[in-house]
């Protein structure tokens, strides 16, 4: 390599569809198009991996020389994701002293192998909102309801039919029954009038129809390392594998994107990438180019992506690609349940995704805050992991010991060790996921002075919270605290205050980034339209959450992949008619 | 394969996941095309540089051997051996946390500090370095670090680092086999998860309704 000239190795091949990014929205752009018989190129910047052979499921912690600390993954050494926060050589920065945290997963199925499978459709209101404050999307949940309801019918999801207005119900497998601890927050939450209703999540709780590939969950809750039977939903299992098998689509991994390529008319040609074993350029070509490589990464393509026609970045004249970035909000409590000392042992991994959640409740015509959140909860007799117990040498201070006697906290020996024993199993925590508006102001962009190890120029984020996420957060902790009381719970880490704004997250933490390429009628205040098609560049399309107007306090794979779906049906009509 | 096949696979080779994956083929799968970041088995689903941090690390030593005879004995007296299970030595704690500060090399200056900072209390009261005093000594000086509330404003530095040693070693203690078969922890198995056992429901005097107390059924608060 050292003494070989640079140049750009260019593929004879061209193939129907380029995608960049093989995530959730790459993943099923994938999977439909392979399925009707056209030739896909997809793209991944990370390693390939297949949860059946890769996945530390069923490892015990004592199997990690770290007992599973987050050391090397911010996760744990067993969660699947690879990447986090910070990558080394892949740098972004702020601006401003503002904060922003990118979580990328370079990988093939990217943050799909290690989510929580929380899969929550957003519901009407979310897409025209009649709060006055967030943006309107270009479609209606009716449009987009037929892909909801094909993508639970594809890749399986469990829930119960409630009949809430904006908390669509989907078609639903059978959910996981609640355990212990979800009994007791049930009951504390309904006391306190917050309704609790079972967990949405992509976990097969019975065998999918007509799908021989992918089998029945068998309980062990590690849904976060993947899964090595298919049980659960990743893009690289679900999706990208079984697009292979078609023979349409092929994978090239260690592949990092530079820019999309036009031509003079401004079209898209193809892409190019640097591949990162052998560090050779490469380019490749395609009729069409679909992006998916995660909001801000597909907006830093683009931005990247400059040429005569296209000077401020590719379908970018509105100048708003990286604009209305937004995160959900995130916020937290934990505590333990005295009543659950000493408690009787027995297995109940369950799934790894949510058994019981709050959908949002509120009235905000009484709030000070617009839109609102729903609550994830926690707790339960789990495989102890590094941190274990750091607790109980202050929580045994706060109750009774085995005689009815008041301990001094901490100490050591028998007596600790029996302690130990006793709080196993007690800990609760619930945490609050809301909407966080999608603002002009919150944007990333092209770093002029910086580039990444391969040479690519690096986002800058600028991102600030608003009083309508910090009122939310102290409504969160404000509604933790009454359902903690009202279960009888002792509170360890909280509630958090105005000087931390109430525990809201750095943005970007909660790992639902979005609305970089925001959708619209109108080309002059949107980047795509409402089939996340560019408006300047008709044989570009963007799959994964950038195409967001505003996200709902729903995690938003779900619709992400409704879209995809969408878009990609969408492209095959096009092609037919030969617009592209 | 069905949910009983998969099930009876995963018991016989729960510890084997290659055995596993192989009794999870299907006679029509076909053979994927891309490549496997590792090729060794035991280093499936990880990255290089996490293989080659785990073997540097694991050549590396950190502590002297007076430290980690003091890791020792203080991790035995934070968890000594019951009737129920070993000491912490016995699950091999200190070798953990020899690990865990190479790992989080944030440990290292309050973990090495404190252990210097106990024997020079030791010395300056007993004439002896911890490990040399006696056992009722030990425990004299363990009594004034590990009840945070109640410890002297000058035995701070103590309190903080005891704290420390106390967290590690739960930590390595309970995440070992022995430890993790001391709480019960019955999990990390294939099964069925079918709700909270009738006897516990209960003990706790509550009923599993299932899903039947749903939104419908609550009286909302209005905000």
């Amino acid at each position: 390599m050292a003494n070989d000239k640079l140049q750009i190795k260019k593929t004879s091949k061209t193939y129907d569809v380029v995608i960049v990014g093989s995530g959730a929205g790459g993943g099923m752009a994938g999977y439909i198009l392979a399925n009707a018989g056209v030739k896909v190129l997809m793209l991944e910047a990370g390693p390939f991996f297949d949860p059946a052979k890769d996945s530390h499921q069923l490892k015990w912690s004592y199997e990690s020389p770290r007992r599973g600390a987050s050391t090397t993954r911010p996760f744990g050494d067993f969660d699947a994701a690879y990447g986090g926060w910070q990558i080394e050589g892949e740098p972004y920065t702020h601006k401003d002293n503002t904060a922003f945290e990118w979580f990328r997963s370079r990988m093939l199925g990217g943050r799909t192998n290690h989510w929580g499978r929380i899969s929550l459709r957003f519901g009407p209101k979310d897409f025209q909102p009649d709060d006055g404050v967030s943006d309107a999307w270009p479609i209606t949940y009716d449009e987009i309801k037929p892909y909801y309801d094909r993508v639970d019918q594809l890749i399986g999801v469990y829930g119960t039919k409630e009949g809430i207005e904006n908390e669509p119900d989907g078609i639903f497998l059978p959910p996981p029954k609640p355990r212990l601890h979800e009994l007791l927050i049930k009951n504390a939450a309904a006391s306190v009038g917050v309704p609790v209703i079972a967990g949405r999540g992509s976990v097969l709780t019975e065998a999918l129809p007509n799908n021989k590939d992918r089998h029945a969950c068998f309980y062990c809750g590690q849904c976060g390392r993947s899964c090595k039977i298919y049980g659960d939903f990743s893009s690289s299992s679900a999706l990208v594998i079984p697009a292979m098998k078609t023979g349409n689509l092929e994978v090239i991994s260690n592949a990092m994107v530079r820019e999309v390529l036009t031509d003079e008319k401004g079209l898209a040609t193809g892409v190019s990438y640097v591949d990162k074993k052998d560090l050779q350029e490469y380019s490749v070509s395609a009729t069409t180019v679909i992006l998916a490589a995660s909001a801000c990464e597909s907006a830093r393509i683009m931005l990247n992506s400059k040429s005569a026609r296209h000077p401020n970045g590719i379908s970018n004249s509105s100048g708003l690609v990286g604009r209305y970035l937004h995160d959900s909000t995130g916020s937290s409590m934990s505590g333990f349940l005295p009543q659950l000392m000493d408690r009787k042992r027995y297995n109940e991994d369950g799934v790894g995704s949510l058994h019981i959640y709050s959908p949002w409740w509120g009235n905000n015509k009484k709030l000070d805050f617009p839109r609102g959140y729903h609550i994830e909860f926690g707790g339960g007799m789990r495989m102890p992991s590094y941190g274990f117990g750091g607790h109980v040498p202050k929580a045994n201070g706060m109750v009774p010991d085995r005689n009815g006697n008041k301990k001094e906290a901490g100490g050591y020996g028998a007596s600790l060790k029996d302690d130990y024993r006793r709080f196993y199993g007690t800990e609760v925590g619930m945490a609050g996921r809301g909407v966080g508006l999608a603002r002009y102001e919150n944007y990333c962009e092209i770093d002029p002075n910086t580039v990444d190890k391969y040479g690519i120029p690096v986002l800058r984020f600028n991102y600030t919270w608003t009083s309508d996420e910090i009122n939310q957060a102290k409504h969160m902790q404000a509604t933790f605290s009454e359902i903690m009381h009202a279960m009888g719970a002792v509170v360890l880490n909280g509630p958090a205050g105005p000087e931390t704004n109430y525990g809201l997250d750095k943005p970007g933490k909660i790992i639902h980034e979005v609305g970089t390429a925001r959708m619209g009628n109108n080309p002059r205040k949107s980047v795509v339209n409402k089939w996340c098609q560019a408006h300047e560049c008709k044989n570009l399309f963007i799959t994964d959450g950038a195409p967001m107007v505003q996200q709902g306090d729903k995690n938003p794979t779900w619709t992400i992949l409704a879209l995809s779906m969408r878009t990609a049906e969408y492209i095959l009509d096009q092609r037919k008619k030969q617009n592209i | 394969m069905n949910r009983r096949e998969s099930l009876k696979a995963l018991s016989i080779t729960a510890i084997s996941t290659g055995v596993l994956l192989g009794a999870c083929k299907t006679k029509d799968e076909v053979v994927v095309k891309g490549t496997s970041i590792t090729a060794n088995e035991d280093e499936a689903g990880l990255q290089h540089f996490e293989v080659e941090r785990n073997q540097k690390l694991l050549s590396e030593k950190f502590f002297t051997d007076h430290e980690m005879a003091t890791i020792t004995v203080l991790g035995d007296i934070i968890i000594p051996r019951d009737e129920r299970s070993g000491s912490a030595s016995d699950a091999k704690v200190p070798e953990f946390i020899e690990f865990i500060v190479k790992d989080i090399p944030e440990h290292q200056v309050p973990m090495r500090g404190g252990l210097r900072w106990l024997d020079m209390q030791c010395l300056k009261r007993f004439n002896n370095s911890f490990i040399d005093c006696t056992a009722q000594q030990q425990i004299e000086i363990v009594d004034e670090i590990a009840y945070p509330a109640k410890a002297n404003p000058e035995m701070q530095q103590g309190v903080a680092f005891f704290n420390r040693m106390r967290s590690l070693t739960a930590s390595g203690f309970f995440t070992s086999k022995m430890g993790i078969g001391d709480l019960g922890y019955m999990g990390n198995r294939p099964g069925k998860w079918t709700g909270v056992p009738a006897e516990v429901l209960q003990q706790y005097n509550m009923q599993d309704h299932g899903y039947e107390v749903a939104f419908r059924n609550i009286k909302i608060k209005q905000l």
